[in-house]
């Protein structure tokens, strides 16, 4: 499996294995969007647009957008049979209040705890938390979709050197190269990708990884 | 509940107001508030708003204008000019996760001191805010957020002023027209009383002060 896959298809199609009947997700911007396109036959969920939607589906076709059914970045959408639409506290009070089965989130760093960073870069980048925040404090599980490195430097690190956006360790994160869970301060690596070897994503991780004896090659 | 023109609804705004204006990405604001908000050049204002959209779109344009002297927001990404200002130390941004803002609006519109959140603790977001412990956990203290004016957008009012929403244009609007000491709505349709189902009316008449014609 794997051959041929983009690393954003890879990262996609493993995280869409995580969801199951009946869950209400949250889908962040980026690499989440596509997990979408990967349900497995049989799944149905409800995605949440935070900007007030349950029931958010594929986008319409061309001619058929309508200006206020949109997604939480302004793209148009449609909205599936039994779809429900509310204001931003309701959408919110999902979101804090544990009624969000699974947020999965891009990142900009995580750390070997389990601390996401994803919402700025001092001095360069400054777009604001939107609800990223409020997502990785509340919703029950998170799940961070990224490219293990970037420009060669390891994303998972030791210690975030940008701004945390929550203190709450996200549960799981998934990159082209591997699944690393977080749990008791730890970080578990969990599955390899296609063709990776245990080592390579040794290598490639700054932060120290607990490894298994046995880490099986990802289910695409 | 009275109704104004366009005109007259800016016309009110004195220099150096805060106020609020519905719209998430731009879908949802009253755009045509926002227009004549910039053709009056209503400067030195306050703004409290979920994002800046884009520049060309919602209060985008009143930034683009440099109408804006502090900006309450979740997201600014989508708006260069917003940053240029703020980098450039033009514009006061105080960047407010969404959800912590979208309750300290309510907080400032259901009469109530703040909220209670552990959203934003241990980030930029925690600085200089009380930290409290309820039942062995520890919160951030949100103090409440209220306006001069609140603009507001809807889908249908009636001649009374009950306002519904459409779709996700409804966002912030319900919310902001509970927390400003003058509320003016915009609705795409305003229709007789009693073509508004009871059950579908979501702000009540008596918190709205203006209905803009249309």
């Amino acid at each position: 499996m794997g051959a041929g896959m983009t690393p954003q298809e890879i990262i996609a199609r493993r995280i869409a294995r995580e969801l199951s009947n009946g869950m209400l997700v949250n889908l962040g911007i980026g690499i989440p969007t596509k997990v979408a396109d990967y349900l497995p036959a049989g799944v149905n969920v409800f995605f949440q647009s935070e900007n007030g939607l349950i029931g958010t589906g594929a986008p319409p076709e061309e001619g058929m957008q309508h200006p206020t059914l949109t997604d939480a970045g302004g793209r148009p959408v449609t909205a599936l049979p039994g779809a429900c639409t509310f204001d931003s506290a309701m959408s919110f009070g999902l979101i804090r209040g544990g009624h969000v089965d699974v947020t999965v989130l891009g990142g900009l760093q995580v750390d070997q705890f389990g601390h996401l960073a994803n919402w700025m870069i001092p001095g360069k980048m400054v777009p604001g938390m939107g609800g990223a925040m409020d997502l990785v404090t509340g919703a029950r599980r998170v799940i961070v979709a990224m490219q293990h490195a970037a420009k060669g430097v390891s994303k998972i690190v030791d210690k975030c050197s940008l701004p945390l956006t929550s203190l709450r360790p996200v549960d799981m994160v998934v990159t082209e190269l591997a699944v690393i869970a977080f749990r008791d301060r730890q970080a578990k690596l969990l599955e390899r990708g296609p063709g990776v070897s245990v080592e390579h994503v040794v290598a490639n991780t700054q932060a120290r990884l607990s490894v298994p004896d046995h880490v099986p090659e990802m289910t695409l | 509940m009275q109704t104004i023109s366009v005109k007259d609804s800016v016309a009110m705004i004195p220099d150096g107001a805060t106020v609020m204006i519905g719209g998430f990405m731009a879908v949802g604001t009253p755009e045509r508030v926002v227009d004549e908000m910039v053709a009056q050049k209503k400067g030195n204002l306050t703004l409290i708003a979920n994002d800046t959209a884009t520049p060309d779109k919602g209060v985008g344009k009143l930034i683009v204008a440099k109408l804006v002297k502090k900006l309450i927001a979740s997201h600014i990404g989508l708006n260069p000019e917003t940053q240029r200002q703020m980098h450039a130390g033009e514009l006061e941004v105080e960047l407010v996760p969404q959800g912590t803002l979208v309750e300290r609006i309510r907080a400032g519109g259901f009469g109530l001191g703040g909220v209670l959140t552990q959203t934003g603790l241990g980030t930029p977001a925690d600085a200089g805010k009380q930290r409290i412990d309820v039942n062995g956990k520890t919160y951030l203290l949100e103090t409440a957020l209220h306006a001069e004016f609140a603009f507001v957008h809807a889908f249908l009012a009636d001649y009374l002023g009950n306002l519904g929403y459409a779709l996700t244009a409804r966002n912030f609007n319900p919310v902001m027209a509970m927390a400003a000491d003058t509320v003016v709505a915009c609705a795409e349709h305003i229709v007789p009383i009693g073509v508004m189902s009871p059950d579908h009316i979501v702000t009540p008449a008596p918190v709205v002060d203006y209905i803009v014609r249309n």
